[in-house]
């Protein structure tokens, strides 16, 4: 095995492999299982710091390429890589699992359990970010499920069981119609000569295939939709959306900063890494829909946080607002009647705007749930209209939590700033009313945000139940909030940092979807799949 | 050959012939079924108990078929495997070769050492299970172990059924000591009636499908399955499959007739009733023998009923394999989503996993109606497969419903396995009282947690692959015919439909606490039945992360069958 092998496989598989040595410890050493399980998530964001170290940024292409035969009669690899794209999402995991681990000192029930599945959590989420299979993103896809089912399920709030079933049942529909397309890729890539005349999972022949124009209109389309609606799910878009509030609200601290951090993440991701350059026809087919179905995202989103009186539900629905400019972002692909890109610029930025978006999305609502979570700790409600005054009571935590809370706002100078801009902007080449809309989403987070700092964080006093127990911040919630704060600034003022790395993959992307669209406009490649209608 | 000459010939101690070296284990099982009985009317079981001695024939049985298995499988020249090899006396003539033996009624092909391995490894399992569970007790251990082997050895003789009267001897063969097993537990009513509705409706399927085969061998001329392919081409003549044609409507009127008789074994919506009382009323083992022998050896004679049909594509008789492979279809997306609903509302345990029954044998059955539609494909009519392509999809249905049944082996006996475990602590087999168990015993739990995703078909254990195989195979069907992706999507919806309740089991295990007073149910790692559910759970998980050899040799077996 090659350098690259082992550290990307170690990367994901450590914690995993972690998981099992804690089975080994004692029920009553929790303190130790909580450091150990610290140390591993650091350890593994080391790991993918050394995979930084190896990346190099001035190419497009994936790198450090793993590639192992698995099941070798159905042509399954186990196959890895990285790129700008998943370069970014992987160091934003581990990093948000560092913190989360941080915040699972707040978990005193059941400790052994949770931090198994916590680990094993992780794995899951940096095997989808690697892998190049399908096959295998698949099954990592949906290794995810269990623990997240049972993290929820067992450590969560009151509702908890209808919430973890919910969350269950929507992905895996999700996951059940991602079968069904990445069927239809494996068996129509049998057609082509870039495969070999053989069936194949592996995304990196698939890509070339799609680029080459030879899936053809119908199937992508499809495809695309069955796709769409899987990583929907996740994203998560309007109307498939409902699962989160009810998954976040129940879900413990350090889940839903995980959930919101990474999970939803992994929704954009399967779209820009599979649903996208599998089937560019299908993606400029629907483009128009997909960002007009964000910009509904993000103003319904945000009118829904308004009108919540729960401080977790609240940010739940942020992150829904949030996540359509993600969406909006991926999508603005405009061509002429002649089915060139006009603009291709233009959509660079609204990809990286998209990418970003993530990226700051992951470290501000991780805080925004953290910061929830502590006072949730101390007082055990979350009805806004019963905060007000901890700026009294908290001055340490409450100018933390205003800064991360500014961050989701995209106040300028802070990260949630970029991502939104960049969208913006891209979205005026594509049709400037979606832009506007896109853009008054900006004043109605802002109030919401707003609001929600003037009642919990303002005010003369705090008048709700358990007033005494509103003690200062511990050393440990102070580290975790000024780890993000200090994030959230440095994004907001050097986001090159991150936009930096993914230049020039958002570069290839482009302009293979491009070509990809424009080969299935021809009809002389399409003859090579038309056969599987 | 008579049987003098084969007694003389094995005291002479001379090669054996063919017919009976391949029927070695058969006779081992039957050899233990004689021995349990004189065990018992020697009153010697006190010190030799008789699951024991069941066991023991089991796994002799076990290592014989294994044998031919690997001898089948890899030639004459495994050094480990020579000593066992020799054993059982296996040459190349015997074993190596496909047969048919006993005068056509049987074969002896790849296809059939497949499935006797898989029974016979079941059969083990399952009685080590009652060994550690404890039905029956030491007075009657001799009956159950009797009709369970003699059970076995029905379907053992299924799995190699070459002509129609076989089919039928099998299918009454397991039939009939199941129906008794069912009643084992004589003291409860429960059981009478289960067994009694079962053997009303066994009794009825039986003699409809005797009905259908002799309207069958009537109109073709023969009951030899190689042969009514051929007997079918002619018997129409160059006449088409209408329902017309009186010939074409007394076959189609045997054919339906067989299906429903295997149906009935299959569980398969509408013969399905008998399904969840019997469920309810046996013991969890007998519930889990039900659940996959006879559902495997009930396989195994479906599909060399369908092959038979299908072997010769004459157009003119497209008809007949588009309207059996769709029928077969339809019968598998209503089955698949029947089961599955029906399992929503239940309490109990048992009759929970017999609607989960159903609904697999929902999923087994569309891998064989995928089978049949490709088989019947016009090689020249189906875009972008060519005939040999036709042949690798047909290998790959067949391989799906093989890698299927080899999965469903384990996660099912897994989930009886551990209900009956339960249920000697608990004395329950609601789902109600299974809660909190997790905190008591936790891996009981963790494999039932194993086996159920397992069933619900969630990666990376051995449910998924065997369900993407078979939603595989109905995608390439469904290029044949277009019915085909509604299966799929049926299928596929059907997936999302089930995780809800065995999610509900999982839920009650893990989510809830013990309620204070509940019987307490420490099954600790290191016991005997904590080592037994780790055993079958293992490989649920094996067969999803290296899923690559037994596909392999399930594609080889489906190479040989259909050649």
């Amino acid at each position: 095995m090659s350098n690259d092998a082992i550290l990307l496989s170690a990367t994901i598989f450590l914690p995993a492999i972690a998981a099992l040595f804690l089975a080994g410890f004692d029920k009553k050493a929790v303190e130790a299982m909580r450091m150990y399980t610290l140390a591993v998530t650091v350890i593994v964001f080391g790991l993918t710091i050394a995979v930084l170290g190896r990346f190099d940024a001035s190419n497009g292409d994936m790198q450090m390429l793993v590639k192992a035969s698995w099941i070798p009669t159905w042509n399954i690899y186990y196959q890895l890589g990285v790129d700008g794209i998943s370069m970014t999402l992987v160091l934003l995991t581990a990093f948000v699992f560092v913190l989360a681990a941080m915040a699972s000192w707040s978990i005193k029930d059941k400790v052994k359990g949770y931090l198994m599945l916590f680990l094993i959590l992780e794995t899951g989420v940096l095997g989808v970010f690697l892998s190049l299979d399908f096959f295998l993103f698949y099954v990592f896809w949906e290794v995810m499920l269990l623990p997240m089912y049972f993290l929820i399920g067992v450590w969560g709030g009151p509702r908890r069981e209808y919430a973890a079933i919910k969350f269950f049942l929507y992905t895996l529909f999700g996951g059940v119609l991602m079968l069904i397309a990445m069927l239809m890729f494996y068996f129509n890539s049998a057609g082509s000569e870039l495969a070999g005349g053989e069936s194949v999972f592996d995304l990196l022949t698939l890509m070339k295939i799609a680029q080459a124009g030879q899936f053809n209109q119908q199937i992508q389309i499809i495809a695309f939709v069955l796709l769409f609606i899987g990583f929907a799910i996740k994203l998560p878009s309007f109307p498939v959306h409902t699962w989160l509030p009810d998954a976040h609200v129940e879900a413990p601290t350090p889940i839903s900063m995980i959930l919101a951090g990474i999970l939803l993440k992994l929704g954009g991701y399967g779209i820009i890494r599979i649903a996208m350059p599998l089937c560019p026809y299908g993606t400029q087919y629907a483009a128009y829909a997909l960002v007009a179905l964000g910009v509904f995202s993000i103003i319904y989103g945000a009118f829904a946080a308004m009108a919540q009186t729960d401080f977790k539900r609240l940010v739940a629905y942020s992150s829904v607002s949030h996540m359509g400019y993600v969406l909006v972002g991926l999508a603005v692909w405009k061509i002429n009647e002649s089915g060139a890109t006009v603009g291709i610029n233009h959509w660079q930025m609204g990809l990286s705007g998209a990418m970003f978006q993530m990226l700051a999305h992951g470290v501000s609502s991780a805080g925004m749930f953290f910061m929830v979570g502590v006072v949730y700790d101390r007082v055990h409600h979350r009805d806004l209209n019963k905060f007000g005054g901890l700026m009294q009571k908290m001055p340490h935590y409450s100018a933390l939590a205003v800064v991360i809370f500014f961050a989701g706002l995209g106040l300028p100078g802070l990260c949630g700033f970029i991502g939104e801009a960049f969208v913006v902007l891209s979205t005026w080449n594509f049709s400037p009313l979606l832009a506007i809309i896109a853009a008054s989403g900006v004043i109605l987070t802002a109030g919401y945000i707003l609001w929600t700092v003037q009642r919990v964080y303002l005010g003369p006093e705090y008048k709700g139940p358990h007033a005494e127990d509103l003690t200062p911040i511990n050393g440990r919630e102070a580290t975790i909030g000024w780890i993000i704060a200090i994030f959230a600034v440095v994004l907001g003022v050097y986001p090159y940092m991150m936009l930096g790395m993914m230049e020039t993959s958002v570069e290839k992307l482009t302009q293979d979807l491009a070509a990809g669209y424009n080969a299935s406009m021809d009809p002389a490649a399409e003859s090579v799949t038309s056969v599987s209608e | 050959m008579s049987v003098n000459e084969i007694i003389e010939h094995a005291l002479k101690g001379e090669i054996l012939p063919r017919s009976v070296q391949i029927f070695g284990p058969e006779i081992a099982l039957c050899l233990t079924i004689l021995a349990l009985l004189f065990v018992r009317m020697f009153e010697i079981h006190r010190r030799l108990p008789t699951n024991l001695v069941a066991l023991l024939g089991a796994l002799i049985a076990f290592l014989g078929v294994f044998s031919q298995f690997m001898y089948v499988k890899g030639g004459s020249e495994i050094p480990a495997m020579m000593a066992l090899f020799q054993a059982w006396g296996l040459t190349p003539e015997g074993v190596g070769e496909v047969g048919p033996y006993f005068t056509g009624l049987l074969v002896h092909d790849q296809f059939s050492v497949f499935f006797r391995l898989g029974l016979c490894l079941f059969l083990v399992l399952m009685i080590a299970l009652t060994v550690l569970s404890g039905i029956p007790d030491s007075e009657d251990g001799q009956d159950f172990y009797t009709l369970l082997i003699g059970s076995s050895v029905g379907m053992m003789l299924a799995c190699g059924a070459n002509h129609l009267l076989t089919l039928f001897l099998a299918v009454e063969m397991m039939s009939v000591p199941s129906y008794a097993m069912v009643a084992f537990q004589k003291g409860r009513r429960q059981a009478s009636e289960a067994a009694l509705k079962y053997v009303i409706y066994g009794a009825g399927a039986a003699g409809v499908m005797l009905y259908g085969l002799s309207l069958v061998a009537g109109v073709l001329g023969t009951a030899s399955m190689p042969e009514l392919a051929a007997q079918v081409s002619t018997a129409f003549a160059g006449g088409s499959f209408v329902l017309t044609n009186p010939v074409a409507v007394t076959l189609a009127l045997g054919i339906l007739m067989v299906l429903a008789g295997l149906a009935f074994k299959l569980s398969l919506v509408p013969f399905h009733f008998w399904c969840p009382d019997a469920f309810e009323g046996a013991a969890a083992e007998v519930g889990g023998f039900l659940s996959v022998a006879s559902k495997a050896g009930a396989f195994a004679l479906l599909v060399r009923f369908c092959i038979a049909l299908t072997g010769n594509p004459d157009p003119s008789l497209a008809g007949l394999n588009l309207s059996l492979g769709i029928g077969l279809g339809v019968a598998a997306a209503v089955t698949a989503t029947f089961g599955n609903l029906a399992a929503y509302s239940q309490k109990n345990m048992k009759r929970l996993l017999a609607y989960s029954t159903i609904a697999h044998a929902g999923y087994m059955l569309m891998a064989v109606s995928a089978l049949v539609i490709i088989r019947g494909a016009n090689p020249s009519g189906v875009p972008g497969l060519t005939s040999a392509g036709l042949d690798a999809e047909a290998r790959r249905c067949l391989e799906a419903l093989l890698y299927y049944l080899a999965v469903y082996l384990f996660m099912n006996l897994g989930a009886f396995a551990i209900v009956a475990l339960i249920r000697n602590q608990i004395f329950s087999e609601e789902i109600e009282d299974y809660r909190g168990l997790a905190g008591e015993a936790p891996v009981l739990c963790v494999c039932m947690l194993i086996c159920l995703f397992s069933l619900v078909g969630l990666p990376p254990l051995g449910g998924f692959w065997a369900k993407l195989e078979i939603f595989a195979s109905l995608f390439q069907a469904g290029r044949v015919h277009w019915f085909m992706w509604v299966v799929l999507g049926i299928a596929a919806v059907n997936t999302v439909f089930s995780l809800f309740y065995y999610m509900r089991v999982l839920k009650s295990m893990f989510l809830t606490e013990r309620p204070v007073g509940a019987r307490s149910a420490l099954v600790p790692f290191r016991s005997a039945p904590g080592l037994y559910v780790v055993m079958v759970s293992v490989p649920v998980l094996l067969l999803g992360v290296l899923a690559g050899p037994l596909s392999q040799t399930a594609n080889n077996v489906a190479r040989i069958l259909l050649r």
